[in-house]
């Protein structure tokens, strides 16, 4: 090993000029003859220097191949755990009540855990796990659906993918239920995690990433804190809030790997549905009893929260009394309504958010119809009007209030796509999913790290932009900016006309978005929603609101037709 | 797709066997002599249309844009840009899909080849290390990566480095890799071999110019050069293909030691053997060898014979015009005829005076034989007559000619007074313009023309007469 160190270095010593080299145990050269130790060092291999891989794979032969360290003996939920007490205290940093840690989340957790049988029990029933996994394989596998997606890990247990050609597919059907045992049993840094997946008793309701957030909200709802759920995905998005790998903050002696990689490793953003409806699964789970109730002095309120996207969504004041009309005339605006009841099975699950927005799109139907006709008719005739008497107030525009959205949405929208591809999604302690593949994911990640300060360097300081603060808005109108236009104080006159002594709209006719709804059992949604159906304007208002809770435009939608249907539910009755 | 069908029905048969399978067997109710129907398997959750199919995860639809948006920034050659949006991408390396991450290293390799090609804060040490990186990354493009920094390397006239790094690349095994990108390695070979004969060019040039006590060294370097350039050269060329650069290196390392034996077959059979793609090349090679080996008109000939099957623009169509006119076979006359009429057809030769001087000799010779080959005249014409007017003999043209290009004009001019008549526009502008500058040579032109161009009506009617027949 020495020899070989020191051949390729055949200068002759400075003090008795012969050429006899050997190391010292620090590595450094020394003349054997006169033991005159020089500057010169061993060269040390590392990963990225060695000119090509079939070296690599070598001297990996020599050595003698290392177990994973052991590290603690560990339960699925304990990761849970621990990524749930990082999410509540990045939400306490936040600005949400202390209480909610230590009193809300923490007994929510311990309740979920001694209703799953998992602690606080007198047979935890992940000390059994293993002697059931076996069985539990051969009966539920068949019905398992994400058995695939297990399988799909195994694929990338291969020693090299430049190597192999094979598909995964193929790979899946092949090798079939056998390597379904056996990773289930064998692969998993976790003493559960194989199990984990496998079982799943009726009623149970297993912990999953999506699942943390529904944890973080139903805390948050029971505080009745002033946070929606789509700002908690917004936070989650942006990074305010743990998600993305949030492994990372496990204690070194939690090892990750095999099927925990499933459990933990998160590829995709939670979906605002996905965690609504799993929200009130666990609510009900939990045996939770009627939560505090939602008054109109609550943030989560329709008429409150009408009054911010009306804010956001940079339309007129004034247009707040005809939301709470609506909300009066529908009687979404009623405690028993809004509060969530575990115990009711037949209350409907309230999207405080979207209902909001969906309120404000049936008001701006009623007083300017958006068939792509009348609101542009109204919007010449107020421009006119605003061109002659510059004094007063202004008439709310539709036409220039759409081209200002348009022009600023626009730009953000851009912003957060290109946000959203630049988004970098593996930590720097990357995963792997057994002990073959370790040298090879190590390799894979020092290269993308080399490769990533490489062309760092030629983009330029760009990517250096500090992470914002986060905000419940965001867009903003209401600053002294002169360029921006605001129409926060516009009125709607021109829309409006005195009968009796209440205003009522102009416009007399209104269109239905769909005139009957689909069952949700069968059709598995309420509507459908297709945007070439639609005027423009409606499609433009339906998308403003997307954006800015970042929910797909259909589900906006739904809740406009459901509205519609308790609006005119009379009317279509005597039909 | 078949895998992926097969998969698919053999996950139907397994999971949804009873409930959810409609067969044929209730059609089969009207007539019996209609084979029944197939109907495909229906499982249960595809019954009713759905969003929730098994999507993209959110890790590979942002790579994906990300991708989009390198794209993007190379097309408008915003390196930058391109370069921030690359530091995003290259965890598609460490992909979670089996398939996107083995495609992941070419992906990455090309367009980071492309970026730190154009970006202005690339340096050359920058190539080298991202190249290096490449290598390592993936055994599967590993001598195409090599090639790739070679080139990167001569375009940069860092020949030393480049040679280095195709000896490396020459001595690469990797189990079956190696003999997967065999092609490769015999470009590798090929380039070595290039450079060796760079190499021996510029010691042949200091052998030149040294005389008396190094002499010698130099010249012993030269000769293994010359060998390790042979030796590399010959095996490529062996393998069909357009070896254009090898070739004519080849040719010349073996033409200097002598060896014209080996360079008369190494062209032939790059010329002439069928498994190698056409090139015109390999009889300009061909050719001008024999004719440095001073063979026979009669070999040359058949060479540029093939080469004008091929190429009748060649310019080297005009040398077997002149050889045909100085042999003595009337049949190799009319062929001469019809290789300049040819040649003259395409636009690149349009304001060549030789070309044009080449013809109206010709046809001057062909008027004052007593016309008697008027004929092959009549025939080349007739299928040019309705196009070539305006293509070479119109008023712009004329004009044109005559003010850049007298002598070319003056050609042209002859031409077109004995094929179109004195009252053609070109011969019409040019001989008017010409006798207004008092020019002695196109007084002669005009009376030539004058003479000729009834010769030209009656060539005209003869033909007439033939077609009317």
């Amino acid at each position: 090993m020495e020899e070989e160190d020191t051949r390729d270095y055949s200068e002759p010593c400075v003090q008795c000029s012969v050429v006899n080299w050997g190391l010292t145990d620090e590595g450094r050269f020394y003349c054997k003859t006169c033991h005159n130790v020089i500057e010169r060092t061993k060269e040390v291999l590392t990963s990225d220097v060695v000119p090509n891989t079939k070296i690599q794979s070598i001297s990996r032969g020599f050595r003698k191949r290392k177990k994973i360290d052991k590290g603690w003996e560990w339960y699925v939920c304990e990761g849970f755990q621990y990524i749930l007490k990082k999410q509540a205290e990045a939400l306490q940093t936040l600005g949400v009540c202390p209480q909610m840690k230590d009193e809300i989340l923490c007994n929510f957790w311990r309740c979920y855990l001694q209703k799953s049988k998992q602690a606080y029990c007198t047979t935890p029933v992940s000390y059994t796990s293993k002697a059931l996994s076996i069985s539990d394989v051969s009966t539920d596998v068949d019905s398992e659906p994400e058995r695939i997606s297990i399988h799909g890990l195994s694929s990338f247990s291969e020693s090299d993918g430049d190597l192999q050609t094979e598909n995964s597919f193929g790979y899946v059907s092949s090798i079939g239920k056998a390597s379904a045992r056996e990773t289930a049993s064998v692969c998993s840094g976790s003493v559960d995690g194989g199990s984990y997946l496998l079982k799943r008793k009726k009623g149970n309701l297993r912990m999953s990433m999506p699942m943390t957030l529904s944890f973080c909200y139903i805390a948050l709802l029971w505080l009745r804190e002033p946070v929606t759920l789509s700002d908690l995905l917004r936070f989650v998005i942006d990074g305010h809030i743990p998600y993305l790998n949030a492994f990372q903050y496990f204690p070194e002696e939690m090892k990750l790997y095999g099927v925990d990689l499933k459990i933990f490793r998160v590829e995709s953003w939670p979906v605002y549905e996905d965690v609504h409806n799993k929200m009130f699964e666990l609510a009900t789970f939990l045996d939770l009893p009627r939560f505090p109730a939602i008054t109109d002095s609550c943030f989560l309120h329709p008429n409150i929260l009408c009054i911010k996207y009306l804010m956001e969504a940079n339309l007129p004041d004034e247009l707040h009394n005809w939301t709470c009309r609506v909300v009066k005339k529908i009687n979404v605006g009623e405690t028993d309504f809004l509060t969530l009841d575990p115990m009711n099975k037949s209350a409907r699950k309230v999207k405080y958010d979207v209902l909001a927005a969906a309120i404000i799109i049936v008001v701006l139907k009623l007083l300017f119809l958006l068939d792509d006709q009348y609101e542009w008719l109204h919007a010449n005739f107020a421009g006119k009007r605003n061109q002659k008497n510059k004094e007063g107030c202004l008439w709310f525009d539709f036409k220039k209030w759409y081209k200002t959205i348009k022009k600023s949405v626009d730009v953000e929208q851009k912003k957060l796509d290109e946000e959203r591809a630049r988004c970098l999604w593996k930590c720097e302690k990357p995963l792997f999913y057994s002990a073959k593949e370790k040298s090879v994911v190590f390799k894979k990640r020092q290269m993308v790290v080399n490769l990533q300060r490489q062309f760092g360097a030629l983009s330029g300081s760009m990517q250096v932009a500090e992470k914002q603060s986060p905000s419940s808005f965001q867009l903003n109108w209401a600053e002294e900016n002169t360029d921006v236009n605001c129409f926060h104080g516009h009125i709607l006159e021109g829309v409006l006309q005195e009968k009796g002594n209440s205003l009522t709209a102009m416009n007399t006719k209104y269109w239905l978005c769909t005139v009957k709804l689909c069952n949700e059992k069968i059709c598995g949604q309420l509507t459908h929603y297709k945007e070439s159906d639609f005027p423009q304007s409606y499609q433009f208002v339906l998308n403003l609101f997307s954006f800015l809770l970042r929910v797909p435009a259909s589900l906006i939608h739904e809740e406009v037709c459901l509205i519609e249907h308790k609006l005119f539910k009379t009317k279509l009755h005597r039909k | 797709m078949d895998s992926f069908v097969e998969q698919l029905k053999r996950g139907t048969e397994e999971e949804f066997t009873d409930e959810s399978v409609w067969d044929g067997s209730a059609v089969n109710t009207t007539s019996s002599s209609l084979p029944d129907i197939y109907l495909p398997f229906l499982p249960r959750y595809l019954l009713h249309p759905t969003t929730r199919g098994r999507k993209a995860t959110e890790f590979q639809e942002t790579k994906k844009t990300c991708l989009n948006y390198i794209q993007d920034a190379l097309l408008q050659h915003q390196w930058q840009r391109a370069a921030e949006f690359m530091t995003n991408y290259l965890e598609t390396l460490e992909n979670t899909s089996a398939e996107k991450r083995m495609a992941a290293p070419e992906v990455i390799w090309r367009i980071g080849t492309e970026i730190l090609c154009h970006h202005s804060k690339s340096s050359i040490e920058e190539f080298n290390y991202f190249a290096e990186r490449m290598k390592n990354l993936g055994v599967k493009t590993y001598l195409k990566v090599c090639l790739e920094h070679v080139f990167h390397l001569l375009c940069n006239g860092l020949i030393d480095d480049a040679y280095q790094n195709l000896s490396l690349a020459e001595g690469w095994r990797y189990g079956e890799q190696t003999t997967a990108q065999d092609k490769e390695l015999k470009l590798i070979q090929a380039y070595k071999g290039l450079l060796d004969y760079y190499n021996w060019a510029k010691k042949r040039k200091a052998v030149l110019e040294l005389d008396g006590n190094f002499a010698d060294s130099v010249e012993q370097e030269m000769h293994s050069f010359f060998r390790q350039a042979a030796v590399n050269l010959k095996e490529i060329i062996k393998i069909p293909g357009v070896w254009d650069p090898f070739v004519k290196c080849y040719v010349d390392l073996l033409e200097f030691y002598e060896d014209y034996e080996e360079v008369r077959q190494v062209l032939s059979e790059y010329a002439y053997n069928s498994k190698f793609p056409p090139n015109p090349n390999a009889h300009v090679y061909y050719y001008q060898f024999l004719k440095r080996q001073g063979e026979s008109k009669k070999t040359l000939m058949s060479v540029l014979k093939i080469l004008h099957e091929i190429v009748p623009s060649h310019e080297l169509m005009l040398e077997y015009n002149a050889m045909l006119q100085k042999s003595k076979k009337r049949k190799n006359h009319r062929l001469g005829l019809e290789i300049i009429f040819t040649l003259l057809d395409f636009a690149g030769w349009k304001e060549y005076v030789k070309a044009w001087s080449c013809l109206a000799k010709q046809i001057k010779q062909i008027l004052e034989n007593s016309s008697k080959h008027l004929d092959w005249v009549t025939e080349e014409w007739n299928s040019r007559k309705d196009w070539w007017p305006a293509f070479h003999f119109s008023h712009y043209l004329a004009k044109r000619n005559w003010q850049e290009n007298e002598s070319l004009a003056c050609e042209k001019a002859l031409v077109a007074g004995i094929l179109l008549g004195k009252d053609c526009k070109y011969f019409r502008y040019v001989s008017h313009q010409g006798c207004k500058a008092k020019k002695e040579k196109f007084r002669t032109m005009k009376k030539y023309v004058k003479k000729h161009s009834s010769t030209h009506l009656r060539a005209s009617d003869v033909l007439d007469s033939c077609t009317h027949l």
